[in-house]
């Protein structure tokens, strides 16, 4: 078991490199789906024994959400504003790349220096958790369209959201839905913001956004 | 009793969706409001039970808050009437840079304000951390939308903004969420609940670096929420680009939400005996967000900046005043009353004067209080207020704080403090009272208000609640009920400040 546990959390990191060093956009939407997806199945794998109704409805949720309504909403937006590429980014991609793997060894350290209260069944877990958030938000501060903002912070939430799965913390169902519906609002919200960015501005590259200052 | 609080908003802004004549949609939003209000006024009289096995309690700083916003909006949703009348909902010019633009819907935009009061209410009664955070969160996208009220390029700007550093910083609150959850796992299994009160009893088994490190991540998500230097950066742009009364509400409601959101984390920590910590660092923050905003204050060209950066000085003062400790606690519980009070005024007033002279640069408004006698005594009154002038209820809380840092031998703290607030009033003397007099030049074509007999281009509905604001906060500086003293000492001592 321990093996499939370690072979998805090296998936899991895979698709933090490829979604920093890819500029299809098409392609790093469909990555951060499978992103999801595979989260959906990391509680089954990390404590099979506590597989409840309440746990696989949870994985269903979040497989439905993070797997398949995001990815349709953001492929939607992409295609209303016709942009396919995330062109000169504020970090190029080789950089960005020699940066994330900088982060991902951080990422380990600090994954293997914290306390834990409790024993984990990876100690891969936690590093990855860390090393999905900081992917993220280099990805919010690097790239210039506002669909690759959202995307990072997407993977900024995934993160977080395995750093809760890797220590089985029990938040009350309401409370879990309620989180998982206000990220789904917020990619709702950001969607049709983008939407609008693109009427009015013909692009949606964030770095032009910049009338407000002072 | 709670339930209704929250759930009345809800079904209004449910019932305004679907409506679309203006006047059956202006009702239910009065209604609303005005049903939102005495039920808070029924709170403090009789105090509602807890609901969902404490998860939604009223405790002294939540009755406080939740006041506060109440009564907030109560003022706006009645200029909000006079507001949705005078807007132009066709296409027009904008006054800044000439393009074309057009409002989102009056449903949209009347239905997203009651959603926004409904999650303001949700986080004031919340006592579970992650109930607290879907709430806060919650009112960002709420109140998203009401920043894009005036569809054009400024506003959208100022909303991508919004949306974007608010949520990133929230989602950092989240995983401060899970630290706490962390910090409360006492083995395998066995849990602490992540309610205030179950936190706060057993707040010595909980482990401390865990703890520290939540009360960090909590701090610095809902400190962008809260608008602290230097997460405040979305802060400027939202208050300048949303309707006034938007503004109003950002800054005199929801600021106080985010507040009590860290301070909820500040009760956990005082009760695991490590209060100093926490208040060190709201100490670091609220003096450095001070010093961010009388800087941007200096020379500031926009007199709605202007009072965005006021509102970060402001926290600033609340965040230092927690950080103290002792009786500055309960000079900042009086602090935030007397700042939304404030600060609602000045946006509805400064909203007034943007619809008369159709401009936001400082330099072009001249002769208020000839042009509106009214709105321009209130733009002085306003600006005296909220500069912490005696009479007015700023001036209390400011000099408990100041009296506070100095009994505690805090002198450096103290000087900068003053210093500070000295330099802010020169700034803002110079701003309001250029706005305020001189010789007013050729008025836009067009600007004319609902004329009423009294004054020419004021309608009461623009005036009377920016001037019953006023006279709140000129009350408390003289006044302060024995009951709302009593609520302000509790709410203090609930945070160990008294």
């Amino acid at each position: 078991m321990e093996l499939w546990i370690d072979a998805l959390i090296v998936l899991l990191i895979l698709t933090n490199l490829k979604l920093i060093g890819s500029s299809r956009l098409s392609a790093c939407i469909r990555i951060v789906a499978l992103q999801g997806v595979l989260l959906g199945i990391l509680p089954g794998l990390v404590n099979p024994d506590q597989m409840t109704l309440r746990a696989i409805l949870l994985s269903a949720i979040t497989i439905v959400f993070k797997g398949m309504v995001f990815p349709w909403l953001l492929l939607r937006s992409m295609r209303t504003s016709s942009v396919r590429r995330e062109m000169e980014p504020f970090i190029g991609y080789s950089t960005s790349m020699l940066i994330s793997v900088g982060l991902l060894a951080l990422a380990m350290w600090m994954g293997g220096r914290l306390p834990l209260p409790i024993p984990l069944k990876s100690p891969l877990v936690v590093p990855l958790s860390l090393f999905t958030i900081m992917v993220g938000l280099l990805a919010i501060v690097s790239r210039k369209k506002a669909l690759s903002q959202v995307l990072g912070y997407l993977v900024m939430e995934n993160g977080i959201y395995a750093f809760g799965l890797a220590l089985a913390l029990k938040e009350p169902l309401l409370v879990e839905l309620g989180t998982l519906l206000d990220v789904f609002m917020a990619v709702f919200v950001m969607g049709i913001a983008i939407f609008h960015i693109n009427r009015e501005f013909d692009h949606i590259d964030t770095d032009l956004l910049s009338a407000l200052k002072g | 009793m709670i339930l209704a609080l929250i759930f009345l908003p809800i079904a209004a802004a449910l019932a305004v969706f679907g409506l679309k004549s203006a006047t059956a949609i202006r009702v239910v939003l009065t209604t609303a409001a005005i049903g939102h209000a005495v039920l808070t006024v029924l709170a403090w009289i009789l105090p509602p039970a807890p609901v969902m096995d404490g998860w939604l309690l009223l405790d002294a700083p939540g009755l406080l808050f939740l006041s506060i916003t109440s009564a907030l909006f109560a003022m706006v949703s009645l200029y909000v009437l006079g507001y949705l009348q005078r807007e132009n909902w066709g296409k027009r010019q904008d006054f800044q840079e000439d393009f074309l633009f057009t409002n989102s819907r009056e449903s949209a935009f009347v239905g997203c304000l009651l959603l926004f009061l409904a999650m303001m209410t949700l986080v004031t009664v919340s006592q579970h951390f992650g109930l607290i955070w879907v709430a806060v969160e919650a009112t960002t996208l709420a109140s998203a939308p009401l920043i894009y009220f005036h569809r054009h390029r400024r506003s959208l700007e100022a909303t991508w903004k919004y949306i974007m550093i608010c949520s990133v910083g929230i989602a950092l609150a989240l995983l401060g969420n899970f630290f706490l959850a962390v910090a409360a796992t006492l083995a395998e299994n066995d849990h602490v609940p992540m309610l205030v009160s179950s936190l706060t009893a057993k707040a010595s088994l909980l482990h401390v670096p865990w703890l520290k490190a939540a009360f960090l991540f909590l701090l610095v998500g809902y400190g962008t929420k809260l608008g602290l230097a230097p997460m405040h950066t979305w802060l400027p742009d939202a208050h300048s680009e949303s309707p006034s009364v938007i503004s109003a509400l950002l800054s005199g409601a929801l600021l106080n939400c985010a507040f009590l959101a860290i301070l909820r984390i500040q009760q956990v920590l005082l009760a695991a005996g490590l209060s100093l910590f926490g208040q060190n660092l709201l100490l670091g923050f609220g003096l450095f967000s001070m010093i961010v905003a009388a800087a941007f204050m200096l020379r500031q060209l926009d007199f709605k900046r202007m009072l965005a950066y006021s509102s970060v000085e402001h926290v600033g003062i609340l965040s230092l005043a927690v950080g103290l400790g002792a009786n500055a606690g309960y000079g900042a519980m009086l602090h935030a009353v007397n700042h939304s009070l404030t600060k609602g005024m000045l946006f509805l007033v400064a909203g007034n004067i943007l619809a008369v002279y159709q401009t936001k640069s400082i330099r072009e408004v001249r002769g208020v209080t000839r042009v509106l006698p009214f709105s321009g005594a209130l733009w002085v009154m306003g600006f005296l207020a909220i500069t912490g002038s005696p009479p007015f209820g700023t001036f209390l809380s400011e000099l408990v704080i100041l009296k506070s840092a100095l009994d505690q031998g805090r002198f450096v703290i103290a000087a900068a403090y003053l210093l500070i607030l000295c330099i802010i009033f020169v700034a803002m003397a110079s701003v309001v009272l250029s706005m305020a007099q001189g010789e007013p030049g050729e008025l836009p074509a067009g600007s004319r208000n609902h004329p009423s007999l009294l004054f020419p281009r004021e309608s009461l509905l623009a005036v009377i609640p920016p001037l019953l604001l006023g006279v709140a906060v000129l009350v408390l500086g003289i006044y302060i009920p024995p009951f709302l003293q009593h609520v302000l000492e509790q709410a203090a001592r609930t945070f160990g400040m008294v």
